[in-house]
């Protein structure tokens, strides 16, 4: 359990591994919907083609918006882009950076399912059987009485009855079925070398500032994961102290009431100091203040300095002994 | 501040992605429910198409109303709904996000065995096999009577009891509504992934900042109910015991000791002692006080205004002033000293902790505020016990006397002054 729980908090700290986890999880979901889809060819001259390019792209359309819309850096890049300016001036290159980041990961698993159909040559072979010129093969049926192109768009069905005893039929796809793996092979090996360039080259421009640009956009993944969970700690003390509230102003005589259990504050009954609960509420105690706080966060974001909270003074209790020096306590 | 992370990432996930959870599940359960189920077509021309077409409908209503009843949102949301105004105004807007979230999780899993029938093809081909185009797949067609051809068309789906394979072929017929059928899937999927896109990304152009407001309302409003009930729960738990407690007492016929007396005492060191069980029903001890706490909760919602500590209404709702030392009227019952908390002195004046009293120096700016969120978070009379000046400015602190008690203490301008 501690094991799985260390494994969750590594993947949580990091956004970027998040992201990377989700979208490779994308892809095995894309190539399993491949392998259980049931390719389903009309053999049918008019649709032969219409059918198969759609099954070829598209479920990778579907696949691409799915991939941006799983994708968190989606939120923060949409809010960056049209947030209005605030104190903090808006870094041009971060949004870009954010967008190459989704576009990247989010184009994965469409050319997953691209790939696999091409290298598995089912939707090939049902699009293109009909222009496959029949002289280069023998053992053609011509008994049928049926259109060249009729038969020809019947061959990626296996089990029509024209083509039993014939080896025609399956000259026909294998060779149809050799070009799309071919094609599937080249486009392979265009996208590696494409990405391996861009890895080699890219420490040689402007390596300072994608330094500084990956800072930034982290930052401000954290920055609204951290918001979110303040959020959620200042909601869930608030309807606590809001519950209690609720049931003191419902107390009835308390004559009775011994006067040191005002010292068992409802706030300390969940064994935290009571200073910790106001502390987290940050003396946000009511609606009006609430939404304030939520509103100028997006029209006004706070700037990028926080000089004033790191070095707070800190208050301390001085007094003076008997030879009138002064003595700080630590507090 | 790991901690606390941590156990937020829990809350939140808890909440979220417990939803998230379930309606993954029910979408993995309305795939296995569509693969394990027999579909089992009439192939008589009356009911080929009802069948086909509910096995298409009916399901995925089901499964709507089902991921309905599995959310616990939906109680909530009728609740904020119908509840009367009280002191709390209502949002629209709250509402309206949360039956938009509420109903997003819910369609999953229709989607899913939509999506599934349709790309499976037998409930299409079931309910269409009748209008087949005979020019396109009839191989001879001029002998049949009508009725005799819709009977046939409506065959095509069983292979078993299909018998006329001269008038048309089945497999092609098969195959091309089927095609049909899953090209129809294939739209349905993008269709519905075009607007989740829309929905989920092109959203924070338009309502970002009201959209913070109404998470965070819509997430508060959940935690206060879970709050509420948790409150509930503990209140009862000690309203039980006390009351358990008081009828053996009664039955035994002792009189209950006034044991929190020598406690006060105790709690000299500063620790914080475990709260009793009369402390735990903050007050609330009859049946229907009781009562009208739960009516009231719904009836007249609270305001979301927290009131600081040091300004709690007494009973009579009068608010509590601050402790003024000029008013004489307090200091009747004070013995010399400070004040004994042994004594019975009303409720009003003694509500919170002499450190919420507003103790007014001249010199010094001390705020009430700054006053009760003394450093030591301790009391102020323990304060004064180690050391007799003012925590702030140094100045000495004249100790509290009966106002007919002769002056002790020098350097003092004023009777009020403390």
């Amino acid at each position: 359990m501690d094991k799985f729980k260390l494994v969750l908090q590594y993947f949580q700290s990091n956004s970027e591994s998040i992201s990377n986890g989700i979208c490779i999880l994308l892809s095995l979901i894309s190539v399993k919907l491949y392998t259980s889809f049931d390719f389903n060819c009309p053999c049918i001259p008019q649709y032969n083609k219409m059918y198969a390019l759609g099954v070829m792209f598209v479920p990778p359309v579907i696949l691409f918006f799915l991939g941006i819309l799983v994708n968190r850096h989606t939120g923060v890049l949409m809010e960056e882009y049209i947030r209005p300016l605030g104190r903090r001036t808006k870094n041009p290159a971060v949004v870009k950076f954010l967008f190459s980041a989704v576009m990247q990961r989010s184009l994965l698993a469409p050319m997953v399912w691209i790939l696999m159909t091409l290298l598995d040559g089912k939707c090939f072979i049902c699009a293109f059987s009909m222009n496959v010129n029949p002289k280069h093969f023998t053992g053609m049926p011509n008994s049928t009485g049926l259109d060249l192109i009729k038969i020809l768009a019947k061959v990626p069905c296996k089990e029509d009855v024209i083509f039993k005893n014939s080896s025609f039929r399956k000259a026909v796809s294998r060779y149809v079925r050799c070009y799309s793996q071919a094609i599937g092979w080249f486009i392979l090996l265009i996208l590696i070398s494409l990405g391996t360039l861009a890895r080699i080259l890219k420490p040689c421009f402007n390596y300072g500032t994608f330094l500084q640009t990956r800072y930034w956009s982290n930052y401000l993944d954290v920055e609204q994961k951290l918001f979110d969970e303040t959020c959620v700690l200042h909601a869930r003390d608030f309807s606590r102290k809001c519950v209690m509230q609720f049931f003191e102003s419902m107390r009835e005589d308390a004559a009775l009431r011994l006067p040191l259990s005002y010292a068992f504050r409802p706030g300390q009954i969940h064994s935290e100091g009571a200073e910790e609960e106001d502390d987290r509420l940050h003396g946000i105690t009511r609606i009006d203040q609430v939404d304030h706080l939520l509103e100028s966060w997006y029209e006004c974001k706070p700037e990028l300095d926080v000089t004033k909270m790191a070095y707070k003074p800190k208050v301390c209790i001085t007094w003076e002994d008997h030879n009138g020096k002064v003595l700080f306590s630590e507090v | 501040m790991d901690k606390f992370r941590m156990m937020s990432q829990l809350l939140q996930s808890n909440q979220e992605s417990f939803m998230n959870g379930i309606s993954g599940i029910m979408a993995l359960a309305s795939a296995q429910l569509y693969t394990s189920f027999e579909f089992n077509c009439p192939c008589m021309p009356e009911y080929n198409y009802s069948y086909g077409i509910s096995m298409l409908i009916i399901p995925p209503i089901w499964f709507f109303m089902l991921g309905f009843v599995l959310n616990n949102n939906v109680s909530m949301l009728a609740e904020e709904w119908k509840r009367p105004k009280g002191q709390r105004r209502k949002d629209p807007s709250v509402l309206r996000y949360m039956c938009v979230s509420i109903s997003q999780r819910s369609l999953i899993a229709p989607a899913v065995w939509i999506s599934v029938t349709l790309m499976d093809g037998k409930s299409f081909v079931c309910a269409y096999s009748m209008d087949l185009d005979m020019t396109e797949f009839g191989k001879n067609a001029s002998g049949l009577s009508d009725i005799e051809l819709v009977q046939t068309l409506a065959k095509i789906p069983c292979k078993s009891i299909f018998d006329s394979p001269h008038v048309v072929s089945r497999e092609a017929a098969f195959r091309y509504i089927r095609c049909i059928s899953q090209a129809c899937g294939w739209v349905f999927l993008m269709i519905i992934t075009t607007i989740a896109f829309l929905v989920r990304a092109i959203r924070p152009c338009f309502t970002q900042a009201s959209f913070l407001k109404t998470k965070y309302w819509s997430h508060y409003l959940d935690i206060e109910r879970k709050m509420f009930d948790e409150t509930c729960t503990e209140h009862a738990k000690s309203f039980a015991q006390v009351c358990i407690k008081q009828y053996f007492e009664g039955v035994s016929g002792e009189i209950p000791s006034f044991s929190t007396q020598t406690r006060a005492d105790d709690t000299v060191d500063g620790e914080e002692k475990p709260p009793t069980e009369e402390d735990k029903l903050y007050g609330v001890r009859r049946q229907d006080s009781m009562n009208i706490v739960l009516l009231d909760w719904h009836a007249c919602k609270p305001p979301l205004s927290l009131k600081k500590f040091a300004e709690a209404t007494g009973p009579n709702g009068v608010a509590h002033k601050k402790f003024d030392l000029s008013d004489k009227n307090h200091l009747n019952g004070l013995k010399g000293g400070y004040v004994n908390p042994g004594l019975d002195v009303a409720q009003n004046e003694l509500d919170s902790c002499l450190c919420g009293l507003g103790l007014q120096h001249s010199d010094c700016d001390m705020s009430e505020e700054d006053i009760y969120r003394l450093p030591l978070n301790v009391c102020l009379l323990k304060w004064l016990e180690i050391r007799s000046v003012c925590p702030m400015c140094n100045k000495p602190i004249v100790r509290l006397q009966h106002p007919d008690a002769p002056r002790a203490a020098e350097g003092v301008q004023d009777p009020e002054e403390v």
